[in-house]
């Protein structure tokens, strides 16, 4: 590769200034915000500001509320990510099969992922209502009374399914694509040795697909920790009695809904905390370990 | 053609001056449906009325969602100059002083005449300091009350001239419905806790705070963990087990209006205002009104309900130009004829002495039946100290806490008297939250 040498230093700072730029007010700027919002007590209209050292943070971790978001919001991202990258494996698998109409499937696959989460939230809402929905009347026929608005389990099934739908389609596509990089060969050479398609699947296809599923996981968890706040609020606003309240949501609800915004800068910059470990845990260990 | 372009151009011009010249006040509201359409309706009337000043009305969504997005505004410096603020804004709302210009200091300044004592006692005295003085201008003031479906009673075999009385008579009429198969569900209600938990205790003249409800200063308890309380609460869980009762969700209950529209419960706790949406949307049965129930053992029951509902406020940091539009906008809005106007169609209280009368002269009541009922009940009693409403501090939080404890009841998780205990606690650990913000 052929390397450009630049003379000066002003040049390629010039060059660098759009991007850093950008980074510094829509990234570095707001952190530091955060950052300092996070020692402060203030009053909702800003008029008396005051430092309080770490007791925004020390609050947080006696805090019930914020011990059980945590919880919920474990569970949630382990149950997104499970339930749509499982479900987009196997349609993936089943469209890599299809011969003559995969592309038919593929891009109907694909259309969920142009519905915003806030209008995929209230679809599911209108699906989901307890008083008008389809959904409710027919699993009442089947004998079960599904009350989101009281049932912490029906809520975290509604808010579960809510995101996952959406993120079917990304994972697809990318199960998709992986599935097509694996060279033919490979799994009739097996299918010759005598390995039926269970065992070729186990064997061949997953391995080769690891670096893919990695990339996936990290990415579903991060859409699951930020990305679903538009459905959150469109469904559950966290309820009933917090059942479905995830970090990102009280963040928001502790800072623009009660105004306490020492309280919710902590919370974002311990979410900023989760995200960094979490991409260097990515970067660190899990590349190197997968086979590519 | 150049010449009719220019004298197109020039017009223009003109008609944009002439815009510029009025003052813009804006006021960020958050009435949705039939009453924000008769709000745009009042607003307008007024614009047309003058050329000095144009109100420019922006919805902004539910109350909480205004007055947060005007704090925010405040703090970025974009306020409007007038906001609605919900009843339990107050406590925060007056705390900020230095934010808010005081309504009494603004019609004096803007030497606008204005007379405290021309507005209804038992709507004002919500929005009053402890020297007497009116802060914020009340607008839309309302009161819970039941609407029933009389053709459902009718069906029951109850008489469909008759709402239930007592909470006793609640439980019998609605298990006489439910059981006669007239309609799948008793009862729904908006709104756990303005109407169920707040104006419970008034009504049964029990407090909810220490100091006066809170309106003695910043260092009130809760204490909505009473016997009545609790009654009402283990009632409620009992009662939607036996499916007497449907909970209508968080907050101002959404899921509660469809239930009583669709028949499918027949009696239905909500704001006198929601009686526009009420007679919009009940077509296919004949609605009654009916005071809020009491438990006939209680001492003193029934006392008296307290209002809800928002007022305006007004934000500092404007100019002096724009503060003489709201004093003069607010003249107008209080007048009796837009009072009474806004109050017939809307269901809300009159807030003036001069538009109630009005009200009655034009025979309104005579010819709605029920629609007097809200202001029967907020007076039917002298206010006592558990009875005149509430004032505290970050006080939209605690009616978060109420609803959530009560789903936890609901659910089964708590009883009555541990889920009351924890909204007195955790509730009380906001207001101290607010005690300390506040007081540096």
């Amino acid at each position: 590769m052929k390397r450009t040498v630049f003379g000066g230093h002003l040049l390629p700072w010039l060059l660098l200034a759009p991007q850093l730029l950008v980074t510094i007010v829509f990234f570095l700027w707001p952190a530091g915000q955060a950052v300092r919002q996070s020692f402060l007590r203030e009053d909702a209209f800003g008029l008396s500001t005051s430092f309080v050292g770490l007791a925004n943070y020390r609050a947080l971790f006696r805090s019930d509320e914020y011990l059980n978001s945590l919880q919920v919001t474990v569970v949630f991202s382990v149950s997104v990510a499970v339930l749509s990258m499982g479900v987009s494996l196997f349609l993936a698998a089943a469209a890599n099969r299809v011969v003559r109409t995969g592309r038919v499937y593929t891009t109907l696959l694909v259309w969920p992922y142009a519905v915003a989460p806030a209008v995929a939230g209230i679809m599911w809402w209108f699906i989901f209502n307890p008083t008008i929905g389809i959904l409710p009347y027919l699993l009442d026929g089947l004998g079960y009374d599904w009350n989101h608005s009281l049932r912490p389990t029906d809520a975290m099934i509604l808010v579960v399914i809510a995101a996952s739908w959406k993120q079917i389609s990304y994972n697809f596509l990318f199960f998709l694509a992986g599935l097509q990089a694996i060279p033919a060969s490979l799994n009739e050479a097996a299918a010759i040795d005598g390995a039926g398609p269970f065992k070729r699947f186990r064997t061949i296809t997953f391995p080769l697909l690891a670096p893919t599923t990695f990339f996936l996981l990290v990415v579903n968890i991060v859409y699951t920790m930020f990305d679903t706040f538009g459905i959150i609020h469109a469904t559950t606003e966290g309820g009933p009695n917090q059942a479905t309240n995830i970090l990102i949501y009280k963040v928001y609800e502790d800072g623009f809904l009660q105004l306490d915004l020492g309280s919710s800068a902590a919370q974002s910059v311990i979410l900023m905390a989760i995200v960094i470990t979490m991409t260097m845990i990515q970067f660190r260990w899990i590349e190197r370990r997968v086979e590519y | 053609m150049f010449r009719f372009m220019s004298v197109s151009t020039l017009a223009l011009m003109a008609s944009v001056t002439a815009a510029a010249a009025q003052t813009e006040v804006h006021w960020w509201h958050a009435m949705g449906g039939e009453n924000g359409a008769k709000l745009e309706e009042i607003v307008a009337g007024y614009n047309a009325s003058q050329q000095d000043f144009v109100v420019i009305p922006t919805f902004k969504g539910t109350y909480p969602e205004t007055m947060t997005a005007a704090i925010a505004a405040f703090r970025a410096g974009e306020q409007p100059a007038i906001v609605q603020v919900f009843e339990v804004g107050t406590g925060t709302m007056m705390a900020a002083q230095g934010a808010t210009y005081p309504v009494y200091q603004l019609m004096a300044d803007m030497g606008e005449p204005f007379d405290p004592a021309a507005f209804l006692p038992a709507v004002v005295g919500y929005y009053t300091d402890t020297e007497g003085n009116m802060l914020s201008m009340p607008f839309n003031s309302s009161t819970p009350i039941l609407y029933y479906n009389k053709d459902v009673f009718e069906k029951a075999g109850l008489d469909r001239e008759t709402p239930p009385k007592t909470w006793e008579e609640m439980e019998q009429f609605s298990r006489q419905i439910v059981d006669s198969g007239a309609a799948p569900c008793g009862f729904t209600t908006a709104w756990i806790s303005w109407i169920q938990t707040e104006n419970l205790s008034a009504w049964h003249n029990q407090p909810i705070g220490t100091l006066e409800n809170g309106f003695g200063g910043p260092a009130a308890e809760l204490s909505f963990n009473g016997p009545v309380q609790v009654r009402h609460w283990e009632n409620l869980a009992r009662w939607q087990e036996d499916r007497l009762f449907q909970y209508g969700g968080p907050g101002g209950g959404d899921d509660a209006p469809p239930k009583f529209y669709s028949q499918e419960c027949a009696i239905y706790f909500n704001s006198s205002a929601g009686r526009a949406g009420v007679v919009a949307n009940a077509t296919d049965f004949e609605v009654g009104y009916g005071m809020l129930p009491y438990y006939s053992d209680v001492e003193g029951a029934p006392q008296n309900s307290i209002i809800g509902g928002a007022t305006l406020w007004v934000l500092q940091g404007k100019d002096e130009d724009v503060y003489s539009g709201v004093a003069d906008f607010f003249t107008y809005l209080s007048s009796p004829e837009v009072q009474a106007d806004w109050s017939q169609f809307s269901g809300y209280l009159p807030i003036t002495q001069a538009a109630y009368d009005l009200s009655k002269e034009q025979g309104f009541y005579e010819a709605n039946p029920g629609t007097e009922l809200s202001i029967q009940q907020i007076t039917l009693n002298e206010p006592t100290e558990n009875s005149k409403g509430l004032r505290f501090g970050n006080y939209v939080q605690v009616r978060d806490i109420i609803d959530e404890e009560f789903q936890a009841l609901l659910a089964g998780d708590k009883d009555a008297q541990g889920a009351l205990d924890a909204v007195v606690e955790r509730g009380n650990a906001m207001l101290r939250d607010f005690e300390a913000t506040s007081g540096n």
